[in-house]
């Protein structure tokens, strides 16, 4: 179960420090931190928070934004976190995937893709940080997700745009199509509201993960009773604490 | 004072292990220096990355022999416990000998997919000093594509897949060598015992 915290990079240290411990004593698996300006603006994160969250955590963590180089991702990875997530950089320049895989091995490469249903069919969406620059692309999701996979993608997550902000649940059909060809680890984002929800993901549509923010951060479902429930449905997760 | 020196194998990811140290207030250093590496009282190789490249860097730093020469309680993370055994199928790399077995890919389908990455339910195999205060079933971060097979030497294992799935060594000791597939420095309260276990209750 990963829990993602999304922060514009101005957000002051000390919140996300908070955030990061908070999460991780109430059982969260995993933490993604996205800086969700940092692609639409062009530029980096600034990553000193990065080494104190991970003098913090004792669970994997992974960060996303602005990683365009090996440079910046060697940063990132030096600076203590255990997993690097692009996006839009991917999408500009897929080249860039073989050689972080290459460089530092597929089980730090994290492909975050953006995907939403029109006319049906599943496209990729690039540069969803920002409203006023969100756009389609050319890709149809399969495709990308057998392409990154193929360049050395250690793992998939999904973003259901659809879903997003919605709290009807889990794509449960997208993330069973793209199941069917993601041999990496699959994690789901977009959609959860209940602790139902939970279940059915991991149930219907067989994915390593899935991935929630708001109703997490709202505390409107405390982690501890969500992994006592999936416990109780017999889904293999790690019980809390 | 228990001094520790972490191998520099050159891989990154390294500070999160410094951190985990930290945590349970003990100081490490990162060193690739022999002396140093001989004298400390406990000797961890981490290791993120390819067995190949992670070979050449111990060979050129001059290492190979170092590592199989001591005689303190030395722990393998992850790409670092494969480095211990024989060989690694990965690029067919020729590894530290010191622990007998060769790493295998594990094999990757939708339903079990690879690298392996995620909280397995770990089972304890033999009792062992490094086991102390862990429960059988409890959960570690593992995060890796190739894995040692059981054993004689195992402590503890994991399964990976579903219809049939392989069980493959998580922890592991040999004389003074002990090693984990998993990230005990990433696994919350379990990798901290491990840990813990490592620097204080192995001699």
């Amino acid at each position: 179960m990963v829990k993602g915290v999304q922060f514009r990079s101005h957000r002051v240290v000390g919140d996300i420090l908070e955030l990061a411990e908070r999460y991780c004593h109430e059982g969260a698996d995993e933490l993604v931190f996205y800086d969700i300006t940092a692609s639409p603006d062009n530029r980096s994160v600034d990553r000193s928070w990065v080494s104190k969250v991970a003098s913090v955590l004792d669970i994997p963590f992974c960060v996303a934004g602005g990683i365009r180089t090996i440079g910046d991702a060697e940063d990132v990875l030096n600076k203590g976190a255990d997993k690097i997530s692009i996006n839009t950089p991917a999408l500009s320049r897929p080249e860039l995937v073989t050689e972080l895989a290459r460089r530092f091995g597929s089980q730090c490469v994290v492909v975050g893709i953006d995907s939403r249903e029109e006319k049906g069919e599943y496209r990729v969406h690039q540069f969803t940080g920002d409203v006023q620059k969100t756009r389609t692309t050319s890709r149809t999701t399969g495709d990308w997700v057998s392409e990154v996979q193929d360049r050395g993608a250690g793992e998939i997550v999904l973003n259901c745009m659809n879903q997003d902000g919605v709290r009807q649940g889990y794509d449960i059909e997208q993330l069973r199509g793209i199941r069917r060809l993601c041999t990496v680890p699959l994690i789901a984002s977009g959609g959860a509201g209940e602790m139902q929800h939970f279940a059915e993901v991991f149930e219907k549509a067989s994915v390593d993960g899935a991935l929630a923010a708001s109703v997490f951060h709202s505390a409107e479902i405390p982690i501890a009773r969500l992994k006592q429930y999936l416990v109780d449905r017999r889904i293999s997760i790690r019980p809390q604490g | 004072m228990t001094s520790i020196a972490i191998i520099d194998s050159g891989g990154a990811n390294i500070a999160s292990l410094a951190f985990a140290l930290k945590r349970l207030k003990f100081d490490s250093v990162l060193t690739s220096d022999r002396s140093t590496i001989e004298s400390a009282d406990r000797v961890i190789l981490p290791g993120v990355g390819a067995a190949k490249n992670a070979m050449s860097r111990l060979d050129r730093a001059g290492l190979v022999d170092v590592i199989r020469g001591l005689t303190q309680p030395v722990l393998g993370i992850c790409l670092g416990m494969q480095l211990l055994f024989d060989r690694s199928d990965e690029e067919d790399t020729e590894c530290l000998g010191i622990i007998p077995g060769i790493a295998g890919k594990l094999p990757a389908t939708s339903e079990s997919p690879v690298p392996n990455m995620g909280w397995c339910a770990t089972r304890l195999r033999q009792p062992h000093p490094l086991l102390d205060g862990l429960e059988d079933g409890c959960f570690f971060y593992y995060l890796h594509s190739y894995a040692l097979p059981v054993s004689e030497y195992t402590l503890a294992t994991t399964t990976h897949g579903v219809e049939d799935p392989l069980e493959f060594s998580s922890l592991v000791a040999y004389e003074n060598f002990l090693a984990a597939q998993f990230h005990p420095e990433r696994s919350s309260a379990a990798g901290a015992t491990v840990l813990r276990n490592f620097l204080l209750g192995v001699t």
